[in-house]
């Protein structure tokens, strides 16, 4: 294999499972659940797509022609992502989980802004 | 030096997943519990990717994507599940 393609796939690689691996370190690292809701989407957009691509050009230079059903699975993911992040917000906010800034009750201000954000039952 | 860079991530991948089961087990609450096993199928592709490129066989991409449908499906289940008290109304 080429040394130049050798290094760019051994860099992708790399720094792919790196942000695997910050993505979990954030899961177990911060505080509340709020916070860690931000750590792991790291690990699928820039982890887990660093590795498909590297993969993709794995598989175009070593195998038959160009290889793109990688790309399927990190549309996937990129499309999926968000909403499974919106609903455990959702399903947080529902449940009323303490966060490490409190919210202000929801009858001190009785303005339609805030009475929005307000978990309806 | 691909297979080095190919150790060196299987290792980080590894590291993530013990990280995820800590969280997976201490989460204090059930939404804690559910980002854990999203992020615990997250890495799951992770390393069948890394995989298919160490044995350099495409079979992998098959079972990494069903993985991404069936995880995705799994967290949705489990977060209405929460939000409603019930997964089919």
């Amino acid at each position: 294999m080429n040394p130049a393609l050798e290094i760019l796939l051994s860099v992708l690689v790399v720094v792919g499972a790196l942000f695997t691996f910050i993505g979990s370190l954030g899961l177990v690292r911060l505080q509340d659940f709020y916070t860690r809701l931000h750590g792991p989407t790291k690990a699928t957009t820039l982890g887990v797509g660093c590795l498909l691509v590297a993969s993709s050009v794995y598989f175009s230079v070593a195998g038959e022609g160009l290889s793109l059903h990688e790309l399927l699975v990190s549309l996937f993911l990129f499309i999926t992502a968000p909403i499974s992040a919106h609903l455990l917000a959702r399903a947080a906010l529902h449940l009323d989980l303490p966060g490490a800034v409190a919210r202000p009750p929801p009858d001190a201000s009785a303005s339609p802004e805030s009475a929005r954000d307000t978990p309806r039952h | 030096m691909l297979n080095v860079a190919l150790a060196i991530a299987f290792a980080l991948v590894g590291a993530a997943f013990v990280l995820s089961v800590v969280r997976l087990l201490r989460g204090p609450h059930a939404p804690d519990r559910i980002l854990a096993l999203d992020t615990l199928y997250i890495n799951a592709i992770a390393l069948l990717v890394l995989f298919g490129i160490r044995l350099a066989s495409p079979l992998y991409f098959e079972a990494a994507l069903l993985i991404a449908l069936m995880g995705f499906v799994g967290t949705v289940a489990l977060a209405k599940f929460l939000l409603r008290g019930d997964i089919i109304e």
